[in-house]
């Protein structure tokens, strides 16, 4: 049923084509699994897409009749939710996902610079994936961390501090399928993997990486050399505090 | 007098294994949440009110206040949900938060939930961070395995659950009724107010959305007393806040200082400007709420101070830039992110975002027409207070703001490109790279 054909290219529907693999029934249990997590199961919408695009790589047609029949909603409500959020990919996305910020912060300090690279070396502009499944490529709006910028997101895990070169090495480390740790976070697995995570089930990895970077732990360090601190809690009221 | 930085929320950023919950109870913590177990939830309103704790994700609405407002004799269930979908341009504070310290977010939520008398509470996280979402799952767990969660909290009677939600990248998100209608797994966008989320809220039901750094400033508050944190910070402005710094500054970072700081004391104890430069222009609270330039170094950054000077407080994410950077450029960028980000709800946002997009490209690339700035003015004109909600609003001020502070660069973006007056490499950070000392001299 690939029916409907747009005239305006990427102009958002759901890729149709290829094969209709069902979910697997795994799967199926882990959508109704999330669904039984909520007061009301249709908040586990947005987990359960992204559990769909762990398990076949993007948004898929199998994918979203499968939360819909598991809400007991139609698919294009599911359709609408799907195509209105930018992590919910339409097109199947490459084993690695690489983010690089471009709004003005980062773009200033070296974003831009940073994406005219990517884009020359891999050879696809924003949302496109190489040729061999290996990196899908995306502009990214800020992600919050931009006391590291530039910033380059992989699998939504944090490269702080970047710069072209750094990028390419880290692209280059990815492909050969060396071991690669985020700044902060842990060792790069896969999207796929990254997904099932952010839908809601651990990897068991959360120990992995520091408390915080240098950055996030400036004002601190500061405070302690200069002996700064918050005033006592006796001094404003005199209140008895044995923990502190 | 109260000190230059006053580290609470931030206190144990530097532990090893700051995360977990041994670390966590170590430096005392889930102590002020056996103590607020044993208090009235009325008192903890009222505690939090006196404290005058005013939320941190923006609008800097009192916490107490928006809590009182839930009503108590509605039958629907009450709801907390923590906003922790961080994504305002320049706003980096919520997410080192809860990668450090997801304990003091939980133990801040159990307190809030029980004030409120809520026994379902949501935190709502942008998708795109995924480590962070590992921490919280993990606390989480470790939180029930404790008795801190679940049915009859240790012996008290009280039953709380937490579920961590992803979000699924989407700024409009942020706004507090777009966060709802996504949390109930549809598209994220923003519904007209009234009736407010206290009232009618998750499930029309009553419900307080409360930003992370508010809901972890509970605890400190209810464990020393209002008076205590009403010692610090200004007049109408208590407490202490993280300021995010970013931008062309030889030491970027967070930094947890009583309200009211200003940024040239922000300057001065983190190593300024990076070597060999000077500040142009800087936001003081994300890009929604405008610009100012080095003629506000002196303006204490609080609710009132940024209000006087044209700006707000905002998230406190302040991005300075130097003067090799192109105001038109960074406004390009931005009003860019707002069109991005529109959910495309009110068509003042929708389109004018989209045509803002247009004449700016065109003033950046030194073609821009006759009466280019005025339709940029009119444009702005049009979008702020005719839609929903404040994301409209943000797009319209930055544009007024780059205008009303640097007319001239954007007269230039008639004949010249913008970069060609500021060479775009020379705004890049290796550019100076010798000099950063990140962490090290500060």
């Amino acid at each position: 049923m690939s029916g409907f054909q747009s005239h305006f290219a990427n102009s958002g529907g759901v890729d149709f084509s290829g094969d209709h693999e069902p979910l697997p029934v795994e799967t199926m249990n882990e959508l109704a699994e999330l669904a039984a997590r909520y007061p009301q199961p249709r908040s586990a919408l947005l987990p359960m897409l992204h559990l769909v695009q762990s398990a076949q790589g993007r948004i898929t047609p199998a994918g979203i009749e499968a939360c819909a029949d598991t809400l007991g909603i139609t698919a294009a409500e599911v359709n609408g939710v799907a195509t209105f959020y930018t992590m919910f990919k339409r097109n199947p996305v490459g084993k690695h996902h690489i983010g690089v910020c471009v709004t003005a912060l980062c773009a200033i300090m070296g974003g831009d610079a940073i994406a005219e690279k990517v884009e020359d070396y891999l050879g696809v502009g924003h949302n496109e994936t190489t040729a061999d499944g290996a990196f899908t490529y995306e502009r990214v709006e800020c992600n919050a961390a931009c006391d590291y910028a530039p910033v380059v997101m992989v699998n939504w895990e944090f490269f702080d501090t970047m710069n072209p070169d750094s990028t390419i090495e880290l692209i280059d480390k990815l492909r050969a399928g060396e071991e690669v740790a985020s700044t902060r976070g842990a060792t790069i697995t896969s999207w796929r993997e990254a997904e099932r995570v952010i839908a809601g089930f651990p990897d068991g990895r959360a120990d992995e990486g520091p408390s915080a970077g240098l950055q996030s732990q400036l004002g601190l360090k500061l405070a302690k050399r200069h002996g700064w601190q918050a005033p006592a809690a006796d001094a404003a009221a005199p209140r008895k505090e044995e923990q502190q | 007098m109260t000190d230059m930085l006053t580290p609470v929320l931030s206190a144990n950023w530097d532990q090893d294994r700051s995360w977990t919950l041994p670390v966590y109870e170590r430096t005392g913590g889930y102590q002020t949440m056996r103590k607020a177990l044993g208090m009235q939830p009325a008192d903890i309103v009222t505690m939090v009110k006196d404290a005058n704790l005013r939320g941190r994700g923006g609008a800097g609405f009192p916490t107490g206040m928006k809590w009182s407002f839930v009503p108590q004799d509605n039958p629907n269930p009450k709801y907390l949900v923590v906003n922790a979908d961080e994504a305002e341009p320049g706003t980096c504070k919520d997410i080192p938060l809860m990668m450090a310290d997801p304990h003091l977010l939980i133990e801040g939520m159990i307190i809030s939930s029980f004030a409120i008398n809520s026994h379902n509470a949501f935190i709502y996280i942008r998708g795109e961070v995924l480590h962070v979402i590992r921490r919280l799952q993990a606390a989480v767990r470790e939180a029930y395995r404790a008795g801190y969660l679940g049915k009859n909290i240790l012996g008290t009677g009280y039953d709380l659950d937490i579920v961590v939600h992803s979000g699924a990248g989407a700024y409009i998100c942020g706004e507090e009724t777009a966060l709802l209608d996504s949390l109930e797994g549809r598209r994220g966008q923003p519904r007209l107010k009234p009736p407010f989320p206290a009232v009618a809220g998750l499930y029309a039901s009553p419900t307080v959305v409360n930003n992370v750094e508010s809901i972890a400033s509970v605890p400190a508050i209810v464990r020393n007393g209002s008076d205590w944190f009403a010692s610090m910070g200004t007049e109408n402005s208590k407490g202490f806040t993280l300021y995010s710094l970013s931008g062309h500054v030889s030491n970027p970072g967070q930094f947890e200082a009583p309200l009211g700081i200003t940024l040239r004391e922000l300057l001065d104890i983190s190593g300024g400007m990076r070597h060999g430069h000077e500040l142009k222009f800087w936001t003081p609270g994300g890009s929604s709420l405008g610009i100012l330039t080095a003629e506000h170094l002196d303006v204490p950054m609080d609710y009132d101070g940024l209000a006087k000077a044209g700006a707000a407080l905002g998230t406190k994410a302040l991005q300075l830039f130097d003067e090799t950077t192109s105001v038109v450029r960074a406004c390009l960028r931005w009003v860019e992110f707002y069109k991005h980000e529109s959910c495309g709800k009110c068509t003042p946002c929708r389109e004018g975002s989209w045509w803002l997009v247009q004449v700016l490209m065109r003033l950046e690339a030194g073609r821009g027409e006759e009466g280019d700035i005025e339709k940029l003015l009119d444009i702005s004109d049009n979008i702020a207070g005719r839609s929903f909600c404040a994301l409209a609003d943000g797009t319209a001020t930055i544009v007024q703001s780059s205008i009303k502070h640097f007319r001239e660069e954007f007269e230039a973006g008639m004949t010249t490109p913008a970069w060609e007056l500021f060479p775009y490499a020379k705004s890049a950070l290796w550019n100076e790279s010798a000099t950063s000392t990140t962490g090290a001299s500060a």
